[in-house]
Order: C-alpha cells, then structure tokens, then sequence
C-alpha cells in the first residue's frame, strides 16, 4: 500500500502492517480521552475504566478542548493516530455535569456515540476489595426488557458489549471466570454494577455463585446520542468472504452417532441389476433335473 | 418393611438430588439469552420496580446480579472441557453477537504476473526443504541465501569454456550476471507493486526523487512541455528559456558495407525519384508552414510590443539574429523562397 511504500526500515513496515485491516481482527484498543473541564468525578471514573481496560487501552490526560457531538474530526484525528477504535470522553460544564461519552469508529469515522450521565459513582479506591488480575475477560450481563424492545438500547447494549468484551479467546480457563459486569436498564437509566465472582461448592459440578462488590459501579442517566444509519452500520458487520468457514453439506449424524450421507441414483431396473456372479451357486444341467424330479417326488408326498 | 425401607432410600434420594441442584438452580419467568463465545447474556425479564427502592437498591441489584451469572455459569459449564497443561479449560463456541467490524474488509491483491500465469497452467507450488546436502562441503546448507549450497559466484576454481575470450574474467563476469539478476528481480518487484496499486509508474529519469540534478529538472521541464495535446507545438517559451535542438528522432544510419542487395535497390528508388517528374516539395503543406510560423511571430510581436516598448530596440536585433539562425538552419524539403527575412 502506499503508506508501506513509505516505510523506510523493515520495523517501520511491520508496524504499519499491523495497522492494516486483516480477515479476523484483533482486539479493539480504546482511548480514554479528558476532555475540556473535568470534575474529580468524571476524572476518577476515566481512571478507572483505564484500569479495567489496561493493556488495550490509552489514557490522555490532558485537557482537549473537542465537543464531540459538534465536531468529530479531532476524535478521528486521535484515533487514526493512535490506532483505536473504540473511545470515552469525559467533560463537565453547568449545562452536562459529569459526562461520559461511549464511542466507536468505524474505518476511522464515528460509528456510533451515546452520551452518558454520572449520577452516582463509587470508585475502585472506595471499595476495598481485592480486584482481578488485568487483562480478565468479564462476563457480560444486561437486564431489562428496554434492551430488547427500544432501539437506543439496543444499540447502546451493543457498544457495552464491544467496549468491555474483552480478547476473543477460544477456550477459557474455569477458574479464570472472576469478574462480571452487570448492567440494568430502567426507566431510562442504566445502571453498571462489577462484582468479583466467587465459586464456591455446591453439591453438584456447577459451582454456586456468591458476587462480591468490586470495582466502579455507575448509575448512568441516557443524554444525547448519535446512531450510525442503518446502511452504515450494516457495512461496518460486513464480513470478508474468507472468515465464515464453508459448511460441508449432505453430511449428518443419526441418533448413534454415526456419520451419514445421502447418494442420488438414477432410477434403476431391478430386474436386470448387474449384480456379482458367484459361479458355483449357478444351476448345472444334470442337477437341475434331479431337483426337478425331487420336488415332484415331495409334492405327492405332501399331498397324501 | 423392606418396601418402605426402598421407598424410603428412593425418597431421600431424590431429596438429595434436589438439595443438590438448589444450590444452583434458578427461577426466572423467561429463560435468559445466552452467547457462551462472549460470556454474555441478556435477561428479558421485567424488573420489579417495587423493590428498587433507594435503601434496598444495592441488594436488589446484588441478588438480580447473582442469579443471572449463576445462569450464565451453568451455560459455560455444560461447555466440553478439556485438560490443558494439568488446568481445566473448557472450550468456548464461536461468538453468536455480531458486533461491528473495526475496519472495513481488505481487498484481495490483485495476482502477480507468475501468478496468473501459474494458474493459466495449472502449475501448483511445491514446497521445497529448506535445507539441501552440498556434496562439496558435505554438509546441510540454505537452499537460498546466506552461505548457501550452490553458490557459483563463491567458487575458487572456474574452466574457461572454448568459445570465450581468455583475457576475459570469469569471475567477474559471474559477479555481474548475478547483480543484473538482482536488479531485474527487484524491478519486477516493484512493477508488480505498481500493477497492484495502479501507481503509474513514470519513465526513466522522471520520477520525483528528494534530490534532482539540473540536468533532471530540465529533462522534466520538457517532457513536461511536449506532454499537451499538440506535442508542445503551441508552447511559448519562458523569457530565458532556449528551446532544445537535439529533440526530435535519431536517424538511424545503417551501416557502412551492410546489406548490399538493400543498397542497390535503395539507390535505384533514388534515380526514379530524380527522374519523374512530379514535383517533390508539397506546395500546400509549405505554404501552410509559412503561414502558421507567421501568425506565432505576429502574436509574439504584438505581446511583446504591449508589454516592453522601451525595449524594443535591443529586441529587434535580437529578432533579427534569430531570423537569420532559423532561416538558415531550416533547410530540406519544406523549404521554400524567403518571404519576409528582416522583419521580425
């Protein structure tokens, strides 16, 4: 490409590859940006979310005076730089006090953004309890019938999920499954809990679950949004072709466990098959007499 | 006796069990919605507003909190687990939730030329060792690269063949077969880039390196004249600029005792031509000539004329020389009287 005709040592073109686009991508980085003025609230809840997203994600700390909601090109501008696609703004002013703007990017250009009140917020400092180690894949749950049936919601659940999933991973350890982010939604307030698991014995396999409080727990108020439109969005889920492993048709499994498939003939003449001929079952001549003659001896015989 | 005692063992069986599975059981009025692949899931059910009231607001959320992950712990334990370096893992399915892509599909690249024509004919890759066996050094080396097996241009001893020259080098000559093979390898490398990108790739001498030459500049200068739609016919020149006299084709001379069955024939052709009597010079094309070299003179003048008027007079000399250096230079086939020598 020809910001790789430009790399002029062999690292600088590893690193330009990496930024390229691939079939499977990697994980989304975040960057956590501090807007023009921020309360300690907004300040804290920044620092804390750096936290829970620590090694994929960059904190600025210094002022930027952008209004996201006016003007995005700043934004795109950081994120094209720092390789991000997925970012948080926090400001304050009289008009929106302790606000929290989720976002994510699609090709460098704002997909969506939702605008996210702090109501109340209780830090990772405030609750003294041990924490996960970094880089834990959480588990995700979302309650309330809002997120199903109202369309911000829905959008909104789906960049929570993006923001917070953490690393694709194939297979995940059974003890590793510590940390879980709740959110509730409710009369247009969502509501972010994180707890720290804990597995204790029950009498069967399945471990019985005790939650323990943990890390910074938010009572968010729903502001202003921004929605990609319906064709963008559905650009950004188009998949290459590459990805989706092609399905092997005509091959099924019946109650056994065995592996089936099914044959398509054409209609055959059962009568004249072309079957094996076994030569010494063949009728000879001279024997073909005698049981001729047995069977009329038999037939008599049967008939007395 | 002993039947009850049965059914009394099956009874407290069945308690058990029960005991059991309270520890992890759940009621809910909907089944929760499960994706294992991010460890996500999504709870339909109504919320009691009742009992999300401010003082109890922490423990209601606790306790919805806690039933939904058992539910979802549950899900991710009937995954198949396997045993991973003496830790248990369990192996989590494809994600179900489509969630945006960060940036948009990569186009494939275009294939390169032995690309296409391997696949013209069907010619598959064969992968090869990295290592060969060097009879000469008896030892494993590269198939390719540094230190490898079959090196020619490392050998100490090389036979002159019979048709060579013997004051020729050998050596040399291997040493700059080799880099002529570099260089073209790394050209068609780049062209492939080129293809693949539809970067035009300009001719020699004319893409834009950091440092030019004057010689350079004034090359592209040119060509970037004769780049319009009239070759460069209609072009004025800058105030200093000379126009360059050795543009236009190279005659090609043949060469001196060649072919000579050619020869005859093409002094032949050249008597019939002296001998016929039409006429070689086309009187129309000239004539169109002339004018058109007067009317570019005319417009010089009167542009020059606007523009310097005290002038004028060194500007006439100056006509004049050139006049004089043109009508002499241009001389042939096209050339016809005089009209206007002086006056330019």
């Amino acid at each position: 490409s020809k910001a790789q005709s430009q790399a002029k040592t062999r690292r600088s073109k590893r690193f330009l590859q990496s930024r390229q686009p691939k079939l499977t991508e990697d994980q989304k980085s975040s960057m956590i940006i501090r807007g023009g003025n921020t309360s300690q609230t907004v300040s804290q809840a920044l620092k804390d979310v750096y936290a829970l997203k620590k090694p994929n994600a960059v904190l600025y700390k210094r002022k930027n005076m952008v209004r996201p909601f006016d003007d995005s090109t700043a934004l795109e501008f950081f994120s094209k730089k720092s390789d991000c696609s997925l970012f948080l703004f926090g400001s304050h002013n009289k008009k929106r006090p302790n606000n929290l703007i989720f976002g994510r990017m699609f090709d460098f250009h704002v997909l969506d953004m939702f605008e996210l009140g702090i109501e109340r917020f209780v830090s990772l400092r405030d609750v003294k309890t041990d924490t996960c180690p970094e880089g834990t894949k959480p588990l995700l749950v979302f309650a309330g019938e809002l997120f199903e049936t109202d369309r911000e919601h829905q959008r909104l659940r789906s960049l929570l999920t993006d923001f917070f999933c953490g690393p694709r991973v194939s297979a995940v350890r059974l003890a590793g499954l510590e940390h879980v982010l709740h959110f509730t939604a409710l009369e247009g307030k969502i509501y972010m809990r994180s707890y720290k698991v804990l597995l204790k014995k029950s009498g069967c396999r399945t471990p019985r679950i005790q939650l323990q409080d943990m890390g910074p727990s938010f009572d968010f108020v729903m502001r202003r949004n921004h929605m990609a439109s319906d064709d963008l969005y559905k650009t950004a889920h188009r998949q290459p072709r590459g990805v989706k492993p092609k399905k092997k048709k005509n091959i099924s499994h019946d109650a056994f466990g065995t592996r089936l498939g099914r044959l398509h003939m054409q209609k055959q003449d059962l009568d004249k098959l072309q079957t094996r001929k076994m030569k010494g079952l063949r009728k000879r001549r001279g024997e073909q007499t005698a049981e001729t003659a047995a069977a009329a001896a038999k037939a008599p015989r049967t008939d007395e | 006796m002993a039947s009850c005692s049965v059914e009394d063992v099956l009874t407290k069986a069945e308690r058990d069990e029960a005991e059991k599975l309270k520890g992890i059981t759940v009621n809910k009025e909907l089944d929760l919605e499960f994706d294992p692949g991010n460890l996500l899931a999504f709870d339909k059910n109504r919320i009691d507003t009742r009992e999300f009231k401010d003082n109890k607001r922490e423990d209601f959320l606790r306790s919805l909190a806690r039933d939904n992950t058992q539910l979802l712990i549950n899900e991710v334990w009937k995954l198949p687990t396997e045993r991973v370096e003496e830790i248990i893992v369990a192996k989590l399915p494809d994600p179900t939730t489509s969630l945006p892509r960060e940036k948009p599909a990569p186009k494939p690249k275009p294939p390169t030329k032995w690309e296409q024509f391997a696949k013209l004919k069907g010619i598959q890759k064969k992968k090869k060792t990295n290592l060969v066996w060097d009879e000469v050094h008896k030892e494993w080396r590269r198939r390719w690269g540094y230190k490898r097996a079959k090196d020619d241009t490392k050998e100490w001893l090389i036979e002159v063949p019979e048709n060579a020259d013997p004051s020729e080098d050998q050596f040399a000559k291997r040493n700059k077969a080799k880099k002529e093979r570099v260089a073209k390898n790394e050209y068609n490398r780049l062209k492939n880039i080129a293809r693949a990108q539809k970067i035009k790739v300009p001719g020699m001498g004319l893409a834009p390196t950091p440092r030019q030459s004057k010689a350079e500049l004034a090359q592209a200068v040119n060509v970037a004249k004769i780049s319009t739609a009239s070759v460069g016919k209609f072009q004025d020149n800058l105030p200093k600029e000379k126009t360059p006299k050795n543009t236009g084709k190279k005659r090609k001379f043949q060469p001196l005792i060649g072919d000579f069955s050619s020869e005859k024939q093409k002094q032949l052709d050249l008597l019939k031509v002296m001998d016929s009597k039409k006429p070689r010079l086309d009187i129309t094309k000239a004539v169109n000539k002339q004018m058109r070299e007067e009317d570019r003179d005319s417009a010089q003048k009167s542009k020059k004329g606007f523009g310097k008027k005290g002038r004028r007079g060194n500007m006439s000399g100056k006509g004049k020389g050139k006049a004089g250096g043109k009508g002499k230079a241009k001389k042939g086939k096209g050339q016809k009287p005089h009209m206007k020598q002086g006056k330019r």
